[in-house]
């Protein structure tokens, strides 16, 4: 739906946490976003699904300033991203998917680190960084270096740095991969909590379960294209988050397919 | 599947010159470096089988050994050497080892180092042409020596990635293995001044004949010398050796392929470290961050290590001569320039910046303060202690201001630089006899630009100081220590200004280079 109609329902006239207007990117010859406008509303626990390959971390990376789009603009509380990276990083936190961590710090090193570079006072910083550890069940590994976490514990870490400063807006690209059950319900609810005391976060998941269960909005994304936004309500209608994705997505084959895979055939 | 093996490996090769035109720079700068060693050691051999044919049996086995041993050692210490085609990632296909042992072997051979080792051996063969035994005997005795040089490649990279499961050790071994190699071209510079005879050569070669290294290569000479017996020996000796190697090989690759190198231990740290006592703010966290890199990142530790060898080679060299001058400002231009790679070392990791309401100057500065912390004080005591002790006090001014020049100097031309071209790099933490293809020329070309970009604005300063010690005076000296001092200050202001800038503007492009890289 267009970003206007959204903005008219909204209760009052703040401007939206996050507000993505006619994104493109292109990749050498591949478009990896076509157009893409989505308004997260102040408040919201916005979810963003999509197959492999749709566009997602592209469309993240650019609202985040990790990505200079080739065309659009990004709104973050009403003030554009492009035109004063530095004054609106200040209120993002951002964990992105698929790069590395400065790696060689200890994970209370690393926290630090980014509390510091936000312009935290040492104080602050200490505390923060204390209380994230506790919270994100790493206290016992603060002195280890990260390049020895497991993969489940990198994304941890890396969830605290984007944390630590408390951003008004949280992006979070793909935050429960490799990450352990019981953990994964502490990081909801540090979020649920986050987002009740006034924050907005946006998650990417390919686990429609989870984005049912904790968003509120959601946004379908396929070919660099938004299919279908607005609460998840709305998206999924009558069926399940599931289902209607797959019918917005397309693709699915039948069962009849690989026909030489039954085992019982030899 | 030798030849599904091969064709991989071509296929590779293909479509990496797709990727970027740089490597097909690099492609055709490798290629033509190999046509020129191959020319002069094809001239040699023809020259020496035409003018001397006494000598050819020690030249043949000297040449072959050599090239035995560097494909033995060379996977040791170059991080970028080929290996493109990694036995590790066809463990998960029903490959029968021998045919993936046979594949990769042959494969090896595709590729500038491999085409050139063949070419090279053909020679060693063709040159025996007075003899046609010989001849087929060189040619045997070649084809057994290809092959030892690359089973012996192969089996080093997958003794020592089997072997060296803990990361410390390995970081450590990897520096300590190329620090001989650094050293052996001084030390054989200064070979002349032992007394080594005719007679110890030809006791030097005679071993080597006998020895896996050599025995290959000594074949022919043995036929031509009418001894058949001593031919056979020696290709028995070849030949157990190719086989030995192949079987260290094949269980090597039998035991890694189920035991995959694994990680054990972890490091711990106490406290924050630098984080808790530099000032708590941006730069104040970008320096400490830095300093911690230069510690226990091994490739910024390696620089470190390094730092003492140049002027022990310089030493070595030229003892006791005015040459000594040269450390300090050899010393000075290293360590600035050595944060020419920063952002490519950073790697993907550098998103924390890219994602930071951070300044480019603060980027820069940061980087700056932790180099200058470590290596000033290095670049003074190289800069005073030869030159006071080889007698030299007087010349102390303009050697200083050189040094100090060139170290300001450098640090601001490359702070501009790391800001403009990322280049693939080994990662952090990754096995150190694995490989990053692919981006040297680029790194070559933009780090030629710097250094000649670093000599022009030294330019006036060396002058001074080189006026100043050939005329021996305390005015120009001064005047030396004077410009240095100001003109790095300025170019270092300057540096780390423009590369600020210049970082706002593109470091999302560099970050989507880095991210590319693969």
């Amino acid at each position: 739906m267009p970003p206007e109609d959204v903005r008219a329902t909204l209760p009052d006239q703040a401007p939206p946490a996050l507000l993505l207007q006619g994104l493109w990117r292109r990749f050498g010859q591949k478009i990896a976003v076509a157009g893409i406008d989505l308004t997260v509303p102040a408040g919201s626990f916005y979810g963003l699904v999509g197959p492999n390959g749709a566009g997602k971390t592209t469309t993240l990376s650019m609202a985040t300033g990790l990505l200079q789009p080739d065309f659009g603009t990004v709104l973050v509380h009403g003030r554009d991203l492009w035109a004063d990276p530095v004054g609106v990083k200040a209120v993002l936190g951002v964990l992105p998917d698929g790069v590395r961590l400065f790696d060689r710090l200890t994970g209370a090193q690393l926290i630090t680190y980014a509390g510091l570079l936000h312009g935290l006072d040492r104080e602050t910083t200490a505390a923060r960084t204390a209380d994230l550890l506790a919270a994100l069940d790493l206290a016992a590994d603060a002195q280890t270096l990260v390049v020895d976490y497991s993969a489940g514990m990198t994304k941890k870490v890396a969830l605290a740095c984007a944390l630590v400063h408390a951003p008004r807006l949280l992006v979070l690209d793909e935050p429960f991969e490799a990450v352990d059950p019981v953990s994964a319900a502490n990081i909801r609810d540090i979020l649920a909590s986050y987002v009740a005391s006034g924050g907005t976060v946006i998650v990417s998941s390919h686990v429609m379960d989870l984005v049912q269960r904790m968003c509120d909005h959601v946004a379908v994304i396929a070919g660099g294209h938004v299919l279908a936004a607005g609460t998840v309500d709305e998206v999924r209608g009558d069926a399940s988050l599931e289902d209607r994705f797959v019918e917005l997505v397309g693709g699915r084959v039948g069962g009849e397919g690989l026909a030489w895979l039954r085992t019982s055939s030899d | 599947m030798v030849a599904h093996l091969v064709r991989l490996k071509l296929t590779l090769l293909r479509n990496g010159l797709r990727r970027s035109a740089w490597q097909i720079v690099g492609l055709a700068v490798a290629a033509l470096y190999g046509l020129v060693v191959l020319g002069l050691v094809f001239a040699g051999l023809v020259g020496t089988s035409v003018t001397r044919p006494d000598l050819l049996p020690t030249v043949t086995v000297l040449l072959g050994s050599v090239l035995v041993l560097a494909w033995a050692l060379v996977p040791l210490l170059a991080f970028g050497v080929d290996a493109t085609v990694d036995p590790a990632r066809f463990v998960l296909f029903p490959i029968p080892r021998r045919a993936l042992v046979t594949g990769l072997a042959i494969g090896a051979l595709v590729g500038v180092p491999g085409v050139v080792t063949t070419l090279v051996a053909l020679t060693v063969a063709g040159v025996w042409w007075r003899d046609p035994l010989a001849v087929v005997a060189g040619l045997v005795g070649s084809v057994l020596g290809v092959l030892t040089c690359i089973v012996a490649s192969r089996t080093t990279t997958t003794l020592m990635s089997t072997l060296l499961a803990k990361r410390r050790f390995r970081e450590i071994l990897a520096v300590l293995v190329v620090l001989p190699f650094i050293l052996l071209g001084p030390v054989l510079s200064q070979a002349h001044r032992l007394d080594v005879g005719a007679g110890t050569l030809d006791r030097v070669v005679l071993v080597l004949g006998w020895s896996p290294l050599g025995a290959a290569w000594a074949v022919p000479a043995a036929v031509t010398d009418g001894d058949p017996l001593g031919a056979l020996a020696r290709l028995a000796v070849a030949l157990v050796t190719v086989l030995v190697l192949a079987i260290v090989w094949d269980r090597g690759l039998a035991h890694s392929a189920v035991n995959p190198p694994h990680e054990q231990g972890s490091s711990k740290a106490h406290g924050l470290g630098w984080f808790g006592r530099l000032p708590a703010s941006p730069l104040g966290a970008v320096t400490a961050r830095c300093l911690t890199y230069w510690v226990r990142d091994p490739r910024y530790a390696m620089s470190i290590v390094f730092i003492p060898v140049f002027p022990l080679i310089m030493w070595v060299v030229a003892p006791d001569s005015q040459v000594l001058l040269l450390v300090g400002p050899v010393t000075a231009f290293f360590l600035g320039w050595s944060i020419s790679q920063d952002v490519s070392f950073d790697g993907t990791a550098f998103w924390t910046h890219v994602a930071a309401p951070l300044r480019g100057w603060t980027d820069r500065l940061g980087r700056v303060l932790a180099v200058t912390v470590l290596g000033l004080p290095a670049v003074l005591v190289f800069a005073v202690v030869p030159t006071v002790a080889t007698g030299h006090g007087g010349d102390l001014p303009a050697v200083l201001g050189l040094s100090i020049g060139v170290f300001l100097t450098a640090l601001g031309v490359a702070s501009v630089a790391s800001a403009l071209v990322v280049m693939p790099v080994q990662k952090v933490g990754e096995n150190p006899f694995g490989s990053r293809q692919g981006g040297s020329t680029a790194a070559v070309t933009s780090q030629l630009a710097g250094w000649a970009a670093t000599f022009g604005l030294v330019l006036p300063t060396i002058g001074l100081a080189v006026v100043a010690v050939q005329q021996g005076s305390a005015v120009l000296g001064g005047l030396a220590l004077l410009v240095g001092v100001a003109l790095g200050v300025t170019f270092l202001v300057v540096g780390v200004r423009i590369g600020g800038r210049a970082l706002e503007r593109r470091q999302t492009a560099l970050l989507s280079r880095l991210v590319s890289f693969p």
